[in-house]
């Protein structure tokens, strides 16, 4: 069920430059599941859509809902500026998630990469499996670190080299000799792409979790859309709706 | 109090409708608001056969609204007929069916399927797009060309026919008269306003498009301009649309001259816009003492 209400927010701090980590009070977070996103609106009205984010956590009483976002513009600067006890309009939830029943008794990867790394810590509470965690950033700044290592092997990989290994989450399989049965990803593109190589190659699946720009967040306009193998269910034409029908896709299902 | 509104010999509970392209075929948003509430769901354009629209960024946010070039992207009339119609033929709402098309054949072959579905209580024919190259904005743009188009749609068609009208143009009532001679029942405008964003920092087109349509608040005055214009020059009725985010804005476009009024980009912002809009207008028949919503279309002095 979606639906739009007014959340309050319970917390903000900035735990890397211009990365912001907020706990909302919402019932939304009774249905919340991992990989699944919020459309969060700025009250600024010369900024009308709402900004697309991600769930990072979900509170274990299922009355509040973590986001990690990056300020990114106007929208995310303004939500920046939140404090404690502000109200904020959320809709919610939305997407799919990721199919995490897939992985249980299986060795798996779950790999965030920047800004796409706050999806993963809801992904790695609900996963039963054998987690290795594989986490790229650009440098020290290793946000939401130590809540990953509560829940599975961390890896760390830098584009600066200054934490881990020098690189990025595909440098830091081959580096520490990882294996999998199974991928979840989120993250930037390349890296998108990288995963989706390399699960080909091996023959494993894996599940990548897609951004686009967005207008309606719930499939009606159809501005967000990835290029698909099959036919689509609802235009027929391969191209899927990165909101509805995503934004976690297996990755050999799209063309990116 | 008496809501009703009536075009071409139909007859709508009230005046909201909401824009093609931006309420699908209302199954997204049925999750938000209740359809049997709304005057009509106008659906997004269908062609005859499956389009797959545009590349990606298909959509950018600008000042006070927003810009897309979607490229019409739709599953073709054989699966709207088949999904779409049974869905929305559950609700006491009425439907109207956007038709989009490249060339005159096109819109004629969907115009003909559609007369074969009752339900459906008329055809809006989409004629001003302006994120499709082919077509569709070619028709809209030149007084003849529309007419021509408006002319043929009129020959097959079963149901009433409203011509949506692109404000991308020197003179509107220019092509308001050409539609309504040549026997257009309805016109609605406007469509968007073709605009550009550009990335500084990237030094690039942020649409894939380069080009896009833009809506929302942003545009409505120069929406209102055009829709009295409009009714200054032609009989037959008008749907107004471009930006209404409130009862207050939908009444603008009444008073201006419209018969009944579409809510487009705002459905993403709020996506309860239409079922507030509808109450907002109510609200203000109370206040005003207005017994017929009609006495309000064109009552600007």
């Amino acid at each position: 069920m979606k639906e739009k209400e007014t959340a309050i927010i319970l917390s903000q701090r900035e735990i890397a430059p211009q990365i912001y980590n907020m706990w909302i009070e919402t019932y939304l977070a009774e249905q919340a599941k991992a990989g699944q996103f919020l459309c969060i609106y700025p009250k600024d009205k010369s900024t009308l859509l709402p900004r697309p984010i991600s769930i990072c956590e979900v509170r274990e009483d299922r009355k509040a809902l973590r986001i990690v976002y990056r300020v990114a513009g106007q929208g995310t600067r303004e939500f920046a500026g939140y404090r404690r006890g502000d109200t904020i309009a959320v809709m919610g939830t939305l997407g799919n998630g990721f199919p995490v029943e897939d992985a249980v008794g299986k060795k798996v990867f779950l790999m965030g990469g920047g800004i796409g790394i706050p999806p993963i810590l809801q992904l790695a509470k609900e996963i039963r499996g054998e987690k290795q965690i594989l986490l790229g950033y650009r440098d020290a700044h290793t946000f939401l670190r130590e809540d990953m290592e509560k829940h599975g092997s961390v890896y760390i990989a830098t584009e600066d080299g200054s934490v881990g290994v020098r690189g990025n989450v595909m440098d830091a399989i081959a580096e520490n000799g990882l294996e999998a049965d199974l991928i979840y990803a989120c993250g930037p593109m390349p890296m998108l792409r990288a995963i989706k190589a390399y699960a080909a190659e091996h023959r494993m699946r894996a599940y990548i979790s897609l951004e686009e720009r967005m207008a309606c967040g719930v499939g009606a306009c159809l501005g967000c859309v990835v290029k698909t193998k099959e036919v689509d269910h609802h235009s027929h034409v391969k191209n899927a709706r990165i909101c509805t029908d995503g934004p976690v896709f297996e990755a050999d299902e799209v063309d990116i | 109090m008496n809501t009703q509104t009536t075009i071409a010999g139909i007859t709508f509970k009230n005046p909201v409708m909401t824009a093609s392209g931006t309420f699908g075929s209302g199954m997204e948003y049925s999750e938000f608001v209740d359809l049997n509430q709304l005057g009509a769901v106008v659906t997004k354009g269908v062609a005859n056969v499956p389009w797959p629209g545009n590349p990606t960024p298909r959509v950018a946010e600008v000042y006070g609204g927003m810009l897309n070039a979607i490229g019409l992207q739709n599953p073709g009339i054989d699966v709207f007929m088949e999904r779409d119609i049974p869905f929305l033929k559950q609700y006491d709402t009425r439907i109207i069916v956007n038709i989009c098309g490249k060339t005159v054949e096109d819109y004629v072959e969907v115009v003909e399927r559609l007369g074969e579905e009752p339900a459906v209580a008329m055809l809006e024919i989409n004629v001003s797009c302006p994120n499709v190259k082919e077509g569709a904005i070619a028709f809209g743009q030149k007084a003849d060309a529309l007419f021509h188009i408006t002319r043929e749609v009129k020959k097959h068609a079963r149901q009433p026919v409203i011509m949506k009208l692109s404000p991308n143009v020197t003179d509107i009532t220019e092509m308001a008269r050409a539609a309504e001679a040549a026997g257009a029942d309805a016109l609605s405008l406007i469509n968007t306003i073709t605009g550009m964003k550009i990335d500084i920092h990237k030094r690039k087109f942020v649409l894939a498009n380069k080009t896009g349509g833009m809506s929302g608040p942003a545009i409505k005055p120069v929406a209102v301009r055009m829709v009295y214009q409009t009714a200054q020059a032609v009989q037959i009725p008008i749907i107004g649309m471009g930006g209404i985010a409130t009862a207050e804005d939908a009444i603008e476009f009444i008073l201006a001259g419209a018969s009944a009024v579409s809510i487009g980009a705002m459905n993403f912002v709020n996506p309860y816009t239409t079922v507030e809009v509808v109450r907002g207008i109510e609200e203000y028949m109370r206040q005003y003492q207005v017994e017929n919503l009609t006495d309000l279309i064109g009552a600007v002095q």
